[in-house]
């Protein structure tokens, strides 16, 4: 199938970047998203370009590190999906297809498609622990934990800080992100007693990285690959407030 | 009133967004309440409203709300214009060149600051043809002494152009509401995924019910009472 890319080029951080043009004549329909690209550096190389940077690791899916504004929406068209994990069987033979970094203030980009998105780990190194040393994996039945606590900690554990969240949000909030850990944590007992706390400090750092405040539109967890529910802000909320009413 | 309680971060803001915005839901309530009053035939409503106004606007807890009432609107205002400059810089300079965002969510849950807008101007016209005529002019008195503000309101709603401006304000309201009420519930983290859909539907009727009651006002009374009341 015959592609026509748009694809955003900049040389790095403080340089001024541009949509650029590319055709790719003979893409393979069962190719990923980013083997397509692997496949336009490809060309850019030996034609002695500079290959288009961007995120990747894993390519399963589950790292979190590949992240590309495609066609208007976070990891593209799809719902539930990385980046990695979109196929170019998703787009149609002659497609015009825009890819853009994941754009907010705290993720400077890097080069090309390539942002910083090291204030998520700073989120997570502000509280995102338990201080404890819980020791190995406890007897599955020495901490009795209802099936349903379970899966929802676990729902919200399932977040790969792939930053599509705050890309989406109108006010490039990231408290799906911090939500989703506050909340693993406070829903688990390693994790409770700490859970106010967490949250303080986890929100005050998603204030200092200069993240939006959320609005509840919900965008965020419809392009959550993860699909991790608002549910989880409303919990960090709760453990922020608590924390807040009850603070000696 | 320390700066940290206030200003701290923007759960903070937020909380403040949310806690004004269901007190003013719960003024909308009363304020529909007592103006149902004007659905009642002309002679009756000219005579219990005009009382209901007067008790209302002599009644010390009245006038101790009203307080807290305006400062909630101004606040409510100006917690949205630093909330929204703040997310404007965290949103960067560099917008998306192709920007399909809006497939996910409805237009009004994107844009309660635009609805806000409109409803503060709305508010300021409101203020100023009903609550400023009544509390700083001369008006006409009724039949028992009291200041006519049945007639004030009737012969406002005689002009087909202002009944259309207070539905179209009303819509507006609707649609502001509709995002807003379950939005601070979520914001203030009353939110269960066992209750949340309760909420939703509540916030739904509520919606309803207020966006209705208000704009059924001018247009019963434009149709009902054409004519200049003795």
């Amino acid at each position: 199938m015959k592609i026509q890319l748009k694809i955003w080029r900049q040389e790095n951080a403080k340089a001024k970047g541009k949509m650029v043009d590319y055709d790719l004549p003979d893409v393979n329909p069962e190719m990923s998203f980013l083997e397509m690209l692997d496949v336009l550096n490809e060309k850019l190389i030996r034609s002695g370009d500079d290959p288009i940077e961007f995120d990747h690791d894993c390519r399963e899916g589950i790292c979190g590190q590949c992240g590309l504004f495609i066609n208007g929406r976070a990891h593209g068209p799809m719902s539930a999906t990385t980046t990695c994990q979109l196929h170019m069987r998703h787009f149609e033979d002659g497609d015009t297809i825009y890819v853009e970094p994941f754009r907010a203030s705290a993720f400077p980009v890097v080069k090309d498609l390539r942002i910083d998105r090291s204030a998520f780990d700073r989120i997570i190194q502000a509280g995102g622990f338990i201080s404890t040393r819980t020791g190995d994996a406890p007897e599955a039945n020495a901490i009795p934990i209802g099936h349903q606590t379970a899966e929802d900690a676990f729902d919200a554990a399932a977040c790969i800080g792939c930053g599509a969240c705050v890309a989406t949000c109108k006010n490039a909030s990231a408290a799906l992100f911090t939500g989703a850990k506050v909340s693993h944590l406070a829903m688990l007992p390693q994790g409770e007693p700490e859970s106010p706390e967490r949250a303080e400090k986890m929100v005050a750092q998603m204030e200092a990285e200069g993240f939006g405040h959320c609005t509840n539109t919900g965008a965020c967890e419809v392009e959550c690959p993860q699909e991790i529910s608002i549910e989880h802000i409303a919990r960090m909320n709760f453990e922020y407030n608590k924390a807040a009413v009850l603070e000696k | 009133m320390s700066r940290s309680l206030f200003l701290r971060d923007s759960v903070v803001r937020k909380n403040l967004m949310a806690l004004t915005g269901l007190f003013l839901c719960l003024f909308l309530v009363i304020h529909l309440a007592g103006n149902l009053q004007l659905l009642l035939p002309a002679e009756q409503a000219q005579v219990q409203y005009n009382h209901y106004s007067e008790l209302l606007s002599h009644n010390f807890f009245i006038k101790a709300v009203s307080y807290a009432l305006y400062a909630s609107i101004l606040a409510h205002a100006l917690y949205a214009l630093i909330l929204t400059r703040r997310a404007k810089q965290a949103r960067g300079p560099q917008g998306y060149a192709y920007d399909k965002r809006g497939q996910v969510t409805p237009w009004y849950v994107r844009n309660m600051g635009v609805l806000g807008a409109l409803l503060l101007a709305f508010i300021i016209i409101h203020m100023r043809d009903f609550w400023f005529q009544y509390k700083f002019t001369e008006m006409p008195l009724d039949a028992e002494g009291r200041k006519d503000l049945y007639t004030v309101v009737a012969v406002a709603y005689q002009q087909l152009w202002y009944v259309a401006l207070y539905v179209v304000a009303m819509l507006v309201l609707g649609f502001h509401l509709l995002h807003g009420f379950h939005s601070a519930f979520q914001t203030l983290g009353l939110y269960h995924s066992k209750y949340n859909r309760w909420v939703k539907w509540a916030g739904y009727g509520y919606t309803f019910i207020i966006t209705a009651g208000f704009a059924i006002i001018p247009i019963y009374m434009y149709f009902t009472q054409n004519q200049p009341l003795p």
